[in-house]
């Protein structure tokens, strides 16, 4: 015979939540989902603006499931649980900004198909390498 | 019936396409390298059954399976992956000793060793080997085996989990085994870069073999990462707080993280690499889209952080056995920790350094390159504080203090040359040149074997019982410091001439040859110093009566693993111990405390053994063999029998034992009894 | 239930324990679980551009169909926690009843992807047509299929709950299972947002 895991006998490191807790953060959850559907579906913000805004709000209902569903505002010290996923959150952001950071760089020197225009323009104001004042032709060598 | 089997009879063979043929190929066919496996084990079976009879072969099969390989007891897994890493280490060994002398021989009548097919796939070979089943095998076994007793605790946090670690492990390591006698290994080396390594370019079954290897044992690693890291931060003994806890626990905690983050990326790349050959996709396809810099770019954000997580144990192996063997304590605790702390940190920033030449801009490179340089200072500061620690010690140069002098000689020039290579206009000119090379061997072998040597070394007495042959053991050293020096330090030479790494051979009108015989002749001196080791082994055993330890304290330790016997019960502690400083045992010998209390025993819960690791093991194995030839009904049988005997074993509420307090008085008295006769 | 006799305080104790390190450890296991994701995200990241010629993401999203799904999902990770509150409660056939639900809404979201999925293999786009579309079924089929193992696991719980009933063990392993299913939605989240919403946005 076993009894059911009541908080009678022990002390807890994480604790389980109420009611409140559960609807609060569903409610909270849907409003957040929906504005960001209908920020993008209704062209409410467009270009960098509604990517930074989604990414807000998807930051914004992340921290309230782990509130809400996960109580991890309620841990006891130390809070493991949270170390470890303030270091794992870390890593994630070093491997997504750091890849893109990087394939970024690296397409961009990849060569592709450029005009003359373009091969000097990217010479000049990329590289940053001026070609002497006294050169006339246009032409330049390599 | 064709179908079923897959592509096991479909497969052709392996492609020529040396430009010279050497005169013979020392590799023996895969059919013959079967042949001699299964006559062998038959003439040993045999040898058995005359010598001993069927009685006995029961008995110690009956023995083997119920005390070994059902055992959850992580001083029994320990033992079982050192000896696993120990026999793929030798054949690591055997392959290097294959590409120094096709390398030395190239130039001459013979026109080397072995064709150029063969050359790739031992270099390939080794590396993985080396890398994943020496190195992560021996981390894992020294773990296993210190770990538990150093906290104060019984046993790691998941003792089920622990045993499917290994099994996987070992899984990974048949899996590996059977590309000699089925099919052929990937020739791309270790990393197996795309193009290369996709369907296209490597059709065989050479890729897969290694993809799958990595795959199982990479997943028994996970969840090693995650035991140990939960068993220190969960299961310590009672006031051993985080800054009470031995510096070897520290540095596998912080491997453990590291293993942690790290994992899943080799695993999500791996996927997509076997998803790309497996059914078509385009992650790394040089055309429709894929890239293959992608993989660089992952398979390296997994690989700089592998490199840490061998070499932080092997730091903090020394960090134990320095203050011993100076009889004095560590010097800068704490400066320790945030050593460890920042190499952790810091090696998940710095993986761009490993393909510096693959394009990023200047931005880039000088980010990661000035990253990489700063992850030098901690790691100096650990050498520092151990020199610290001897310094105005009463140091006794036993032969655990030999690898330690042999590993700061060596290790501190490898990482030396790591700065040098941090530096991305350096790198451009030394980048897969035989420098690269001569660095990494000189960081893996100086630091991580050197430290698992010591490691080995040091608390051998406490599992066997009697301490190893001290003079050999300090000739292995010698032999194998000389050697390293011997063997590499051409290869530095050559590196800054220019000479390529992974040829087979080296145009003889450049004048090297002369530096690849010797380091030709390091490999030789090195192969002594493995083979004084496997003396040393032989001549303790003959001698173990008279170097018995009968303290359970042979080298006047400090932490709790030397205040048990030699070995162990297999509870460890009847009464967990309470702790309230650093180096417990030596102030519990040393200190001026009140005569011990007689111990209170109490009933104790251990884990029963189980026979699910090794099963599951099993159908990983299948599994893994199933999906290289494409047999697709036993892929479903493996998966499904993994999991289905998974789910039994997770769903028991059947898994352990009680020990009750008087059979613990009663053990205890025949165990103390013992051991002092 | 466990059949050892042992004292009741050592198996309360014993219990405790039990659960806090198997709690941390499935937690920390999770977190690992992150760190594949986010590879598979830089990944899809990197590659979704490469559409060699094909259509573009919000070309090929239905954004109604999504948001069903991700409202499907969403509302079984609050009902998995009304179930786990009712577990506490010793309220069995509560439990049971909101486990069902969870079961059949998680149930209703993996058809609804595998459906997207079909559609898209039949229209020419499966995950073989180029790089984006193979690091999109790779992603959300992943997503996808540690779904499945989540209604595999309720399966077998739901069987260990009539058999046993609500003990210690089985309310660890339901524990588990929740927090589980809360990560999944959390996953999802993301998932919503970087692969369909910003999709949707680029168009």
């Amino acid at each position: 015979m076993s009894k059911s895991h009541t908080s009678a006998e022990h002390e807890h490191q994480v604790t389980h939540g109420s009611y409140v807790s559960y609807i609060t953060g569903f409610v909270l959850s849907i409003v957040l989902t929906l504005v960001a559907y209908f920020s993008v579906v209704n062209d409410w913000l467009i270009g960098w603006s509604v990517l930074l805004f989604v990414t807000a709000l998807a930051i914004m209902q992340l921290l309230v499931q782990l509130l809400f569903f996960l109580h991890l505002s309620q841990e006891k010290r130390p809070r493991f649980n949270l170390m470890t996923f303030g270091y794992a959150a870390m890593v994630v952001v070093i491997i997504v900004i750091g890849s893109l950071w990087i394939m970024y760089n690296m397409r961009y020197n990849m060569v592709h198909e450029m005009t003359p225009e373009e091969l000097e323009r990217t010479i000049i104001e990329d590289e940053g390498i001026k070609y002497l004042e006294n050169d006339q032709t246009g032409k330049h060598s390599h | 019936m064709w179908n079923l089997l897959g592509r096991f009879f479909a497969h052709g063979g392996a492609h020529h396409e040396t430009l010279v043929e050497p005169k013979f190929d020392i590799l023996p066919p895969p059919f013959v390298l079967g042949l001699t496996a299964v006559v062998g084990g038959l003439l040993i079976f045999g040898a058995l059954m005359y010598f001993k009879g069927w009685q006995w072969i029961k008995k110690t099969a009956i023995y083997i399976w119920k005390e070994w390989l059902t055992s959850l007891d992580p001083k029994k897994i320990g033992i079982m992956y050192i000896i696993v890493a120990a026999l793929m280490g030798l054949r690591g060994l055997a392959d290097a000793i294959m590409m120094r002398a096709q390398q030395a021989l190239a130039t001459t009548d013979l026109n080397g060793i072995m064709t150029s097919e063969h050359f790739q796939q031992v270099f390939t070979a080794h590396g993985t080997i080396m890398i994943f089943f020496l190195a992560m095998g021996l981390m894992f076994g020294i773990i296993n085996l210190v770990l538990p007793m150093q906290l104060g605790a019984r046993d790691v946090a998941f003792p089920f989990m622990n045993s499917v670690s290994f099994w996987l492990f070992t899984a990974g390591m048949i899996l590996m085994n059977l590309s000699l006698v089925f099919g052929e290994f990937a020739a791309t080396g270790w990393l197996a870069y795309p193009p290369l390594s996709g369907i296209e370019y490597s059709p065989g079954v050479g890729v897969d073999y290694w993809i799958w290897t990595l795959q199982i044992s990479g997943i028994g690693s996970l969840l090693s990462g995650i035991n140990f890291f939960v068993t220190i931060l969960k299961m310590r003994a009672p006031g051993m707080s985080l800054m009470k806890m031995p510096i070897f626990a520290w540095s596998v905690l912080c491997s453990m993280v590291l293993v942690m983050f790290a994992f899943p990326i080799l695993t999500a790349t791996l996927a997509m690499l076997s998803l790309d050959r497996l059914f078509g996709m385009h992650f790394f396809t040089s055309d429709f889209g894929g890239d293959p810099m992608m993989y660089i770019n992952l398979i390296w954000a997994w690989g700089h952080p592998e490199v840490y997580i061998l070499v932080l144990p092997a730091f903090g192996i020394f960090s134990e056995i320095v203050p011993v063997f100076s009889r004095k304590r560590l010097f800068g605790y704490t400066s320790m920790v945030f050593a460890l702390v920042a190499i952790t940190f810091l090696s998940y920033i710095v993986w761009l350094h490993h393909f510096f030449t693959m394009g990023a801009g200047g931005d880039v490179n000088a980010f990661f390159g000035i990253a990489t340089m700063a992850i030098a200072v901690p790691t100096g500061v650990k050498i520092f504080n151990w020199l610290f620690t001897m310094y105005r010690g009463r140091i006794k140069f036993a032969s655990p203090m030999w690898w330690f002098i042999a590993f700061v000689l060596t290790f501190t020039i490898g990482g030396a040359t790591g700065v040098i290579l941090a530096v991305p206009a350096i790198d451009f000119q030394v980048h897969n040149s035989l420098f690269l090379v001569a660095h990494f061997h000189n960081t893996i072998i100086g630091g991580v074997v050197f430290g698992f040597m010591a490691g080995i070394t040091y608390w051998f007495p406490k599992f066997a019982g009697f301490k190893l042959n001290d003079a050999l053991g300090k000739v292995a050293a010698s032999l194998w410091a000389l050697g390293f020096v011997v063997a590499f330090g051409p290869l530095y030479i050559l590196g800054l001439m220019g000479a390529t790494r992974r040829l087979d051979h080296y145009d003889p009108s450049l004048g090297w040859q002369w530096l690849f015989a010797v380091a030709a002749v390091g490999v030789v001196i090195i192969i002594t110093g493995v083979l004084t080791q496997v003396l040393q082994i032989i001549v303790s055993i003959i001698q173990r009566k008279k170097n018995l330890d009968t303290t359970g304290d042979p080298w006047d330790g400090r932490t709790l693993e030397w205040s048990t016997t030699s070995p162990p019960p297999h509870y460890n502690f009847a009464v967990t111990p309470v702790v309230d400083r650093i180096d417990p045992f030596w102030y519990q010998k040393h200190g001026h405390k009140k005569e011990a209390e007689k111990p209170k025993y109490a009933d104790i819960l251990m884990p029963k053994n189980s026979a699910a690791g090794i099963i599951i093991g099993g159908f990983a194995l299948l599994f893994g063999f199933a999906i290289i030839w494409k047999i697709w009904p036993l892929v479903i049988i493996g998966l499904v029998g993994a999991i289905v005997t998974l789910i039994i074993r997770a769903t028991s509420d059947d898994t352990e034992y009680v020990i009750t307090a008087d059979e613990l008085k009663r053990m205890e008295a025949a165990h103390l009894k013992g051991s002092a006769a | 239930m466990s059949e050892l006799k042992i004292a009741p305080a050592l198996e309360a104790e014993h219990q405790t324990h039990t659960y806090h390190k198997t709690y941390f450890g499935f937690w920390t296991y999770l977190m690992t679980d992150l760190v594949l994701f986010a590879a598979l995200f830089a990944t899809y990241a990197v590659l979704r551009d490469n559409t060699w010629g094909g259509p573009t993401a919000g070309e090929i999203f239905s954004m109604p169909f999504v948001l069903t799904e991700t409202m499907l999902l969403l509302t079984s990770s609050f009902t998995v926690g009304l179930a786990m509150l009712a577990i506490r409660s010793s309220k069995r056939a509560l439990a049971f009843t909101w486990f069902i639900i969870t079961f059949l809404l998680g149930a209703g979201f993996l058809g609804m992807e595998l459906y997207e999925f079909n559609k898209l293999a039949n229209e020419g786009l499966a995950w073989h047509a180029n790089a984006f579309m193979s690091s999109f079924f790779t992603l959300v089929g992943t997503h996808g299929a540690h779904i499945a193992v989540g209604l595999l696991w309720m399966i077998v719980m739901m069987v260990k709950l009539v058999k046993d009933g609500i003990t210690a063990n089985n309310t660890r392993r339901l524990t588990l299972l929740s927090l589980f299913w809360h990560f999944l939605d959390i996953v999802w989240i993301f998932i919503f947002t970087f692969v369909y919403l910003m999709g949707a946005a680029s168009v």
